[in-house]
C-alpha cells in the first residue's frame, strides 16, 4: 500500500516536471527577428507537411529541374546540392530531404534578379531522395535524386 | 562422376559469379568518380576559410602582457616573414637551439614577443578556445605557403637527429595492439572504409599527406593542425596522447616533411 | 553579431556570380553534449542578399543545412566595382552583415 502511494507521488512528480520542461522547450528558440521564416514548413515532420506549409498543393515531376550533387556523400554532414531549373517563371526552389527527420533544408525566393540556380550544403542523416522543389507561377514542380551517404551526419 | 544437371548447374554458377564480378568491378569505377566528385564540389568553399581569416586577424591583434601582435614572429624566414615559411618547417631555430614545427614555433613567439604563459595553451584540450586560436594561426601560416614547394633543410646536426628520431618513431610498434604509424601508412594500397591511407615512406605518398595538412575536417566541423592530426593518429594506435608540440611530434613532422620534399603545399585543405 | 563570412563575387558576361562561407555551428538540435542533454537548435534562419541597395534574393534555411554553411547564387546583371552585401539571422536572434566588392 505505501509503495503504491509512493510510486503514485513519485509518477505525479515526474509527470510534472516533464510538462513544465516541454512548456520550456516549446519556449525555446525565442522571438525571431522577423516574422517570415516558414516555421509550418521548417518543422513538419511529413512530406505532405512540408508542402502544405510550403503552399504546394499538387506538384508534377519535371524534367526541367537539374539536381547537380554528387551520388555518394562522403559524409552525411555536408553534402553539396545544386539545383538548376530551366522552368519559366520560377519563383522558388526549395531543397528537401525525404529521411530527415525534418525534411525541409532550405527554400530559396528567386526574384527577379536572380537566375534559377542555386548552391548549398546541406546535412543528411542517411541516405536518401532529395527533392527539389520549384514554384513557377501558381504550379509546382519536382525532381528527385538519391544521393548514398557513406556516413550519416546528424549524430554527435 | 557428376550428373548432368549438376554439370549446368556449375557452369550457371559460374557465369553467374563473372557476371556478378563484374557488375561489382564497374559499380566500383563509379563510386570512386562519384566520390571525388564530392570532394571537388567541397574544395570550391572550403571552410578553413573562415579559420584562416581568423588567423590572421589574431597574427596582428596585439595580446598578453607585452600587449604585443605576432607580427615580429620569425618562422625561418625573418621576423615578420610568413609568406613561403610553413613550406620549409619543422626547421632549426638558433635562438631556441632545436628543431621547431609551426605549431611549436608559435607558441616560442606566443610567449617571447606577447609574454603570454603557453602551459594553459600547451595543457588546453582539443576542441578549447586556447587550442581553436593556434589552430587558425597555424591555418593561417600555411594558407600563406599554399602553391610553394616543400624544402627542408636537413645540414643542421639536430634536424638530422630529429629526421632519425621521427622515422623510428614512424616503426616504433608500441600501446595495447602493438600498432606502429607503420600499422597503416607502410603498405601501398590501404584504406580504411572509404578512406585512403598514404604509404608514408614514399615521396608521393607523404607528399599527399604532408601538403594537404592543416585540413577543415567536414565530419566533425573541425579545423586540425598537424599537431591534431598526429595526436589523433595516436589515439587510434592506442599510444599515450603526446604533449603538444613536444619533440616526438616536431620529429615526426620532420620525418614526414623531408619525405614530401619536392610536393607542392595545397594548405588549408579540406578532408571528409 | 557573429563571425565574419567571406563572400566572392565575380561579375562575367552579364552574370555576377557570389559564393558565400558563413561562420556557424548550426545546430540541429538533436545532439547531445558529454553530459546528455540535448543541444539546443541554433541556426541561420534568414538570408538576404543585395546588390548596391537593392535586395535580390532571400532565403530561409532550417537546422538541416550544414554547420560553417555554404552558399552560391547568381545575380542576373552587376559589373566590377558594384558591392554585395549579404546578411542573416538566426534563430536566437543574432545578426552578421558583410560586403564584398564585384571584381
Amino acid at each position: 500500500m505505501q509503495y503504491g502511494t509512493l510510486n503514485r507521488r513519485a509518477l505525479l512528480i515526474r509527470s510534472t516536471a516533464t510538462a513544465i520542461a516541454a512548456a520550456i522547450g516549446s519556449m525555446v528558440p525565442t522571438r525571431f527577428a522577423f516574422a517570415a521564416w516558414n516555421k509550418a514548413a521548417f518543422e513538419a515532420k511529413t512530406m505532405a507537411d512540408a508542402y502544405k506549409g510550403l503552399g504546394a498543393a499538387q506538384a508534377a515531376e519535371s524534367g526541367d529541374i537539374q539536381i547537380l550533387a554528387s551520388d555518394i556523400a562522403e559524409n552525411g554532414a555536408v553534402v553539396p546540392l545544386q539545383a538548376v531549373s530551366k522552368i519559366p517563371g520560377t519563383t522558388q526552389i526549395s531543397f528537401l530531404v525525404e529521411k530527415n527527420p525534418n525534411m525541409l533544408a532550405a527554400l530559396f525566393d528567386i526574384g527577379p534578379d536572380l537566375l534559377p540556380d542555386v548552391t548549398t550544403r546541406i546535412k543528411m542523416g542517411q541516405t536518401s531522395n532529395i527533392i527539389v522543389l520549384v514554384k513557377a507561377g501558381d504550379k509546382y514542380f519536382t525532381a528527385t535524386k538519391e544521393i548514398k551517404v557513406t556516413l550519416g551526419g546528424c549524430g554527435g | 562422376m557428376m550428373k548432368q544437371p549438376q554439370v549446368i548447374g556449375a557452369v550457371l554458377a559460374l557465369i553467374g559469379f563473372a557476371a556478378f564480378t563484374g557488375v561489382i568491378r564497374a559499380e566500383g569505377d563509379n563510386s570512386i568518380e562519384s566520390i571525388e566528385k564530392y570532394r571537388e564540389a567541397l574544395r570550391d568553399g572550403n571552410p578553413a576559410e573562415l579559420y584562416e581569416a581568423q588567423g590572421e586577424e589574431l597574427w596582428k591583434k596585439k595580446a598578453g602582457p607585452k600587449n604585443a601582435s605576432l607580427e615580429a614572429c620569425d618562422l625561418g624566414l625573418g621576423a615578420g616573414v610568413t609568406a613561403g615559411a610553413y613550406a620549409q618547417m619543422p626547421r632549426y631555430f638558433k635562438d631556441t637551439d632545436r628543431v621547431q614545427d609551426a605549431e611549436s614555433r608559435l607558441l616560442t613567439c606566443m610567449s617571447t614577443l606577447q609574454g603570454i604563459d603557453t602551459a594553459k595553451y600547451v595543457a588546453a584540450a582539443w576542441a578549447s578556445p586556447e587550442k581553436d586560436e593556434l589552430n587558425a594561426l597555424v591555418t593561417f601560416i600555411s594558407g600563406e605557403s599554399k602553391g610553394v614547394k616543400v624544402t627542408m633543410a636537413l645540414d643542421h646536426p639536430k634536424t638530422k637527429v630529429m629526421y632519425e628520431l621521427g622515422k623510428r618513431m614512424f616503426y616504433y610498434q608500441g600501446g595495447t595492439h602493438d600498432f606502429s604509424c607503420a600499422s597503416c601508412h607502410a603498405q601501398e594500397g590501404m584504406r580504411i572504409r572509404l578512406q585512403e591511407l598514404p604509404y608514408l615512406p614514399s615521396q608521393k605518398g607523404a607528399g599527399v599527406a604532408w601538403t594537404s595538412w592543416p585540413a577543415y575536417r567536414v565530419s566533425a566541423g573541425q579545423m586540425w593542425g598537424m599537431q591534431w592530426r598526429l595526436a589523433d593518429c595516436f589515439r587510434q594506435q592506442r599510444f599515450p596522447e603526446p604533449i603538444y608540440a613536444s619533440d616526438v611530434t616536431v620529429a615526426l613532422s620532420t620525418y614526414l616533411a623531408a619525405t614530401a620534399a619536392g610536393a607542392t603545399m595545397d594548405t588549408p585543405g579540406i578532408k571528409r | 553579431m557573429g563571425n565574419p563570412m567571406k563572400i566572392r563575387a565575380a561579375s562575367k558576361d552579364g552574370v555576377t556570380d557570389v559564393k558565400v562561407l558563413m561562420s556557424h555551428e548550426m545546430e540541429t538540435g538533436f545532439r547531445k553534449d558529454a553530459s546528455g542533454a540535448t543541444i539546443p537548435a541554433w541556426f541561420i534562419a534568414e538570408i538576404t542578399a543585395k546588390l548596391n541597395d537593392k535586395v535580390v534574393m532571400q532565403s530561409q534555411w532550417g537546422p538541416s543545412v550544414s554547420k560553417n554553411p555554404f552558399l552560391a547564387f547568381k545575380i542576373k546583371g552587376g559589373q566590377k566595382g558594384d558591392k554585395v552585401v549579404i546578411s542573416w539571422v538566426d534563430n536566437k536572434g543574432d545578426t552578421r552583415t558583410d560586403e564584398a566588392t564585384v571584381t
